[in-house]
């Protein structure tokens, strides 16, 4: 009976269980690494909005607070997109002829609403609540990162569940004075530990077995 | 080397006759068994044939109900509340209980040194694993978003969060994926030798490649043989455990619960034979139809029937004990509801299924405590029937009588299984049959070579059983002569 394989055959196989577990564990941290990714994310990209609006420049430079356009955001669980009208406020008398505004005006004249395109975008089985957060001393910054350097919206933070336990595990970490909230440029002092745990207890922040409790934010 | 060998190798006691039926030899043996996978396509015994294709039509029904499932979700299925386990989990802990017998024969058995299993361990071992298979589509199918079954596994997720340890849930899924890779393992270890055969035997260059790759290199050494026994005793070391622990985990399914008629303390132990009891009910169905068609009278013989049915016989008796308990534990429990759970079974709207339950599993088992009923294959043929049933039936009482009926009558409500369910049901009997049907054609469905080291065995205990009744000398003689078995076939 003659060979009906090559010598080398056992070294094959040898090499190709090796292989195997490689591929294995190559594909999990793959796919480990292309979920937490900002491809996969979409971390990064600024979406153009119909309307050429900037916070930086109403934020940033001009100081017009967050609440003026988002009216309901310590009031309700949705931080409101401004309708037209809170445009017009001011764009009435101001820059009425610019070419920015156009739309804006369009709309008004119309009544046909701005069609804004969402870039933080929470998944629907998510119940999570604006007005809470602002009220016990998480700033707007803290998730949505600088807006008042973003000449056009990108999404900053990840947005996965692990990346809201961060705080919901450690709130000491990322509470600021309510006085802050609205701070844009607000920076942690070096005793954030100390001075988040005053905080914590001053403004009641529920305990860390509620925070990380399923019905908190699954209803 | 020493201690492996001793186990596998050692001489079988003296007691009673043979399981071999006299005439065979290694030759024969390996050509009846081996040829089997062998059989050129083309030559496919018709009645295989017929079998596979109403298997796979069955496995199409699967299919479909599957989809079916995917698509509209577990709503199609009759589970409500107050009943949200119905079908699902009773066809789970049904299919996952046959497969104990497999695990069994080929750990407890193997370490126990009966030679007998070594006719039935390949066969129960895949029905083993085909059985978990089949078990194992239901807890992920009925978790409503099945395509997400592997959150329930410990990985670093996106989620930050471990799955639910005290869930049991999720000791179902390590319960079920140790048994499986266990068993998985056992079995493949255990075909090596057995593939190097039919490589050897193999005309067809393709076939014989096949083979060979599966063979794994296998060149029948000392240095071989060494390993494999150490590697299967390892296995069957691992596996002993499992044959405990698996089925006393899914009774924590229950038993964790506040539901009347779950938390008998004499669950986990009452299950574990259960499990043995089907599942020797479904090795005794598969193979007396597959050594009659195959001619394998030789090596599964009579007396492995009646072996197997005296299984049977005991695990089923531990199961009746545990079907006291349950009654028992109801009148002595001083609860109303634990009460009203046995009174609910006897007279309460599903009192058929307990009725049925106590006929097959308590009562129809007794015959076999006669030899001539064991020994009768049409009588065990319809009791082993009986008891697939009765073990069905149990689930069906445990589960769904329990939940029809708890503890607010205002919630009560019948459980009225649709269409889907039965079509689930039918299509992992399909899922089952198909892989067996498949295992059947293409790989040796008895242990060829273990086959060929009892019968050395046997020949052996032969010659020392003459030596004694001639007077020779020292009566224990011819230990030098161990496992040539192996190298001398073919």
């Amino acid at each position: 009976m003659g060979q009906i394989f090559p010598r080398n055959a056992n070294l094959l196989i040898r090499l190709s269980i090796f292989a195997g577990l490689l591929l294995f564990v190559e594909l999990v941290l793959i796919l480990g690494v292309y979920f937490r990714s900002n491809y996969f994310r979409q971390i990064n990209v600024a979406v153009e909005q119909p309307v050429a609006f900037s916070h930086q420049m109403h934020n940033g430079v001009l100081g017009i607070d967050c609440r003026y356009c988002h009216v309901s955001v310590d009031k309700s669980y949705f931080a409101n997109i401004p309708a037209t009208e809170t445009c017009m406020t001011c764009h009435s008398q101001i820059k009425t002829n610019s070419t920015k505004i156009a739309p804006v005006v369009q709309s008004y004249n119309t009544g046909e609403p701005i069609e804004w395109i969402r870039v933080h975008n929470v998944p629907d089985f998510v119940y999570f609540n604006h007005s809470i957060h602002v009220n016990k001393g998480i700033g707007c910054s803290e998730c949505h990162g600088q807006i008042n350097e973003m000449a056009v919206v990108w999404q900053e933070q990840p947005f996965y569940m692990g990346w809201c336990f961060n705080c919901h595990r450690n709130p000491e970490q990322y509470i600021r004075p309510r006085s802050e909230v609205y701070n844009m440029n607000y920076v942690h002092p070096a005793d954030q530990l100390q001075v988040g745990a005053d905080l914590v207890k001053q403004y009641g922040v529920a305990s860390k077995d509620q925070l990380t409790n399923c019905s908190t934010c699954h209803r | 080397m020493a201690q492996a060998q001793s186990i596998r190798t050692q001489s079988q006691p003296d007691t009673g006759d043979t399981y071999l039926l006299p005439g065979e030899t290694y030759t024969s043996i390996t050509s009846v068994i081996g040829d089997v996978p062998l059989t050129p396509p083309m030559k496919t015994p018709k009645g295989w044939i017929f079998g596979f294709a109403i298997s796979f039509a069955l496995l199409m029904v699967f299919l479909v109900s599957v989809s079916w499932l995917l698509i509209r979700g577990v709503g199609i299925w009759g589970i409500n509340i107050p009943v949200g386990w119905g079908m699902d989990i009773i066809n789970f802990v049904w299919w996952i209980g046959i497969g104990h017998a497999g695990t069994l024969i080929s750990a407890i058995l193997l370490l126990l040194n009966q030679g007998w299993r070594n006719s039935i361990n390949r066969f129960a071992e895949a029905m083993t694993l085909f059985a978990v298979a089949c078990a194992g589509q239901y807890p992920i199918l009925h978790l409503g978003r099945p395509w997400l079954f592997y959150w329930l596994t410990p990985y670093p997720n996106t989620h930050g969060l471990w799955p639910n340890f005290r869930s049991a849930l999720d000791w179902d899924v390590f319960a079920i994926s140790t048994y499986a890779t266990v068993s998985l393992l056992f079995w493949i270890v255990g075909l090596i030798p057995d593939f190097a055969t039919l490589r050897d035997r193999a005309t067809n260059p393709l076939v014989k490649r096949i083979y060979g790759v599966a063979a794994l290199g296998w060149r029948g050494s000392a240095r071989h043989w060494h390993r494999y026994e150490m590697a299967s005793l390892l296995l069957a070391g691992l596996s002993t455990p499992l044959v405990v622990s698996v089925h006393s985990t899914i009774s924590y399914d229950f038993a964790i619960s506040q539901i009347p008629g779950w938390q008998v303390t004499v669950f986990p132990p009452y299950f574990v034979a259960g499990a043995v009891f089907a599942g020797f009910a479904m090795v005794l169905l598969l193979m007396i139809p597959v050594r009659t068609f195959y001619g394998f009278e030789s090596y599964i013989t009579i007396r492995h029937l009646d072996v197997m049915a005296k299984v049977m016989l005991a695990t089923g008796m531990i199961v009746v004990y545990g079907y006291f308990m349950e009654v028992f534990g109801s009148l002595y429990s001083s609860s109303k509801y634990e009460q009203y759970l046995l009174y609910n079974r006897l007279y309460g709207p599903s009192a058929w299924a307990y009725y049925g339950l106590l006929f097959c599993n308590a009562v129809a088992i007794q015959p076999l405590w006669f030899r001539r009923v064991r020994q009768n294959i049409p009588a065990l043929m319809i009791i082993s029937t009986i008891v697939s049933v009765g073990m069905w039936l149990e689930r069906y009482v445990i589960i769904v009588i329990s939940l029809e009926r708890e503890f607010l009558p205002s919630s009560w409500d019948r459980y009225i299984p649709t269409v889907w369910d039965w079509s689930l049901y039918l299509g992992t009997i399909g899922l089952f049959f198909t892989l067996t049907f498949l295992f059947i054609r293409v790989l040796p469905m008895i242990n060829i070579f273990e086959i060929r080291m009892y019968l050395h065995q046997e020949t052996e205990r032969a010659h020392r059983r003459e030596a004694a009744l001639h007077g020779h000398g020292h009566g224990h003689g011819h230990d030098h002569d161990h496992g040539h078995a192996h190298a001398s076939a073919d």
